[in-house]
């Protein structure tokens, strides 16, 4: 147990969640205008349409599974309705979130049509929404939740001020129990060597390095460099200049801490501590993933000003770059710029980051979440058959 | 004083402006990692979060930041201009 509270979700599985939605999931493309439709008739539920489901393959298709039930087995998710143009892949999403205890149902649109299946979910989703209303938050402790952290539109002042803040509560947390996570292999270039290092086992090192290589390779296959999209058109504006002083700046987010473990992308940490999932570099696509491994909470340091949200799961964000603060105070949760000044210390600003943490973990809505900002993006390795 | 510029590392040959400098200003900056106080002449403008060259650097000369090389010099640069793509380029693409 640690000094660090808050009131939670506790769910059928005693994962604990921070939000208590009751999710309608699309299997695929074709079902989402059905999703909004139970979306629109019921108060309290939250559509997740994408654009993908059909057609997929191999590594492709497993990961879209992966990521679809690892959504719906989210603890900020109350209950579960699945649409899907066929029932076999509705039930198989349907039936890995079902592990959880949670109530799932699905439903298919072939040999009824929209309009009944709309019908029919709605029933079940009205259903759904009154019992998510009744469960009641209680206080439950950080260590016994997942959370994470990725960056957007980064600047100098993100290795400065808020990625090392976010450093300063990891390492709080972990020392705490908790479970975070990090990613973003590509934009590890030029650091990769100083996150090897910090892998606590031998294990560790030789998967994270294999991944970053692969994801290195992958880049070269398709006969390009990432000069002109790292560091993108938002960093320049910032100051930064190569991916090697981007890479570094991104790296202060674990702090001093070591790696426990490497996860492939949606997946769920066996353990606690300090995980490293292989993840785009793109914001919403990286919050996905996190989000279906287990993330209830993300925190987003920023420099020039990257507006995500996620619709599963709190995004927290924090700058410390001052023009960015006052031109996009909507978007900014916590002001760093005092760091900048050194009228305020890292560790401070590491509590007052935990503050805010908590808070929002106790129901508190982002100003992502009250912004509407929704960026539910789905990873897709290549294209379908 | 507050400090116009911050190095993150002793070993640095750039520093962050963390105010807009203005070109022909005597910047103070501070060291993170010691709490060192430096003062450099701004040859250019250097725009909030943009670095600042501490040193003079030869055309190919590695540029360090974090205490670890970030890039190389594309040409020579004097000590206090403004260091950027226009003169700095990553050693990996």
């Amino acid at each position: 147990m640690s000094k660090y509270k808050f009131q939670g979700y506790r769910r059928e599985n005693g994962t604990i969640g921070c939000r208590n939605h009751v999710a309608i999931i699309p299997v695929d493309d074709i079902s989402n205008a059905a999703v909004e439709g139970v979306a629109s008739l019921i108060s309290g539920t939250l559509p997740l349409s994408h654009p993908y489901g059909r057609l997929q393959f191999g590594a492709d298709l497993e990961l879209f599974f992966k990521t679809m039930i690892g959504t719906g087995m989210n603890p900020n998710i109350a209950g579960v309705v699945v649409i899907g143009i066929e029932p076999n892949w509705a039930n198989k999403i349907a039936e890995g979130i079902a592990k959880t205890g949670k109530a799932v149902e699905a439903f298919s649109i072939e040999r009824f049509g929209d309009l009944k299946t709309i019908e029919k979910a709605s029933w079940a989703a009205k259903a759904l929404v009154q019992k998510a209303s009744e469960m009641k938050r209680e206080e439950v402790d950080l260590s016994e939740i997942i959370f994470s952290t990725k960056c957007g539109e980064s600047d100098t002042t993100s290795g400065l001020a808020a990625n090392p803040t976010v450093g300063k509560l990891f390492e709080k947390a972990i020392a705490a129990g908790s479970t975070v996570l990090f990613g973003e292999t590509t934009e590890l270039t030029g650091g990769e060597n100083i996150v090897a290092d910090r892998m606590k086992t031998p294990e560790a090192r030789e998967k994270f390095l294999k991944i970053f290589k692969d994801y290195a390779d992958f880049v070269d296959a398709q006969g390009a460099d990432l000069l002109g999209s790292q560091p993108t058109e938002g960093n320049i504006r910032g100051g930064l200049t190569t991916i090697e002083e981007k890479a570094l700046g991104n790296i202060q987010k674990i702090g001093k801490a070591k790696v426990d473990g490497v996860l492939y992308p949606a997946e769920m940490p066996k353990g606690k501590g300090l995980y490293f999932m292989d993840t785009s570099s793109a914001a919403a696509e990286a919050v996905t993933l996190f989000a279906a491994g287990g993330s209830i909470a993300h925190l987003f340091p920023t420099g020039q000003g990257n507006i995500i949200g996620n619709p599963v799961i709190p995004v927290i964000k924090l700058s410390g770059n001052p023009l960015t603060c006052s031109t996009m105070s909507e978007h900014i949760d916590l002001s760093v710029e005092k760091v900048l000044t050194l009228e305020q210390t890292l560790d401070q600003a590491g509590d007052a980051l935990m503050e805010v943490l908590l808070k929002t973990l106790s129901g508190r809505l982002t100003n992502a979440e009250v912004l509407r900002h929704r960026e539910f993006v789905l990873t897709k390795l290549y294209r379908s058959a | 004083m507050k400090p116009q510029f911050l190095v993150h590392d002793k070993k640095d040959d750039v520093g962050v402006a963390v105010v807009d400098i203005k070109a022909g200003e005597k910047a103070a900056g501070s060291c993170l990692e010691d709490g060192s106080k430096i003062t450099i002449e701004a040859k250019d403008a250097i725009p909030l979060g943009h670095k600042i060259a501490l040193k003079a650097f030869k055309k190919d000369e590695n540029v360090t930041k974090y205490g670890v090389i970030i890039g190389h010099a594309t040409k020579a640069i004097v000590q206090g201009a403004h260091v950027h793509v226009h003169n700095v380029k990553s050693n990996r693409w």
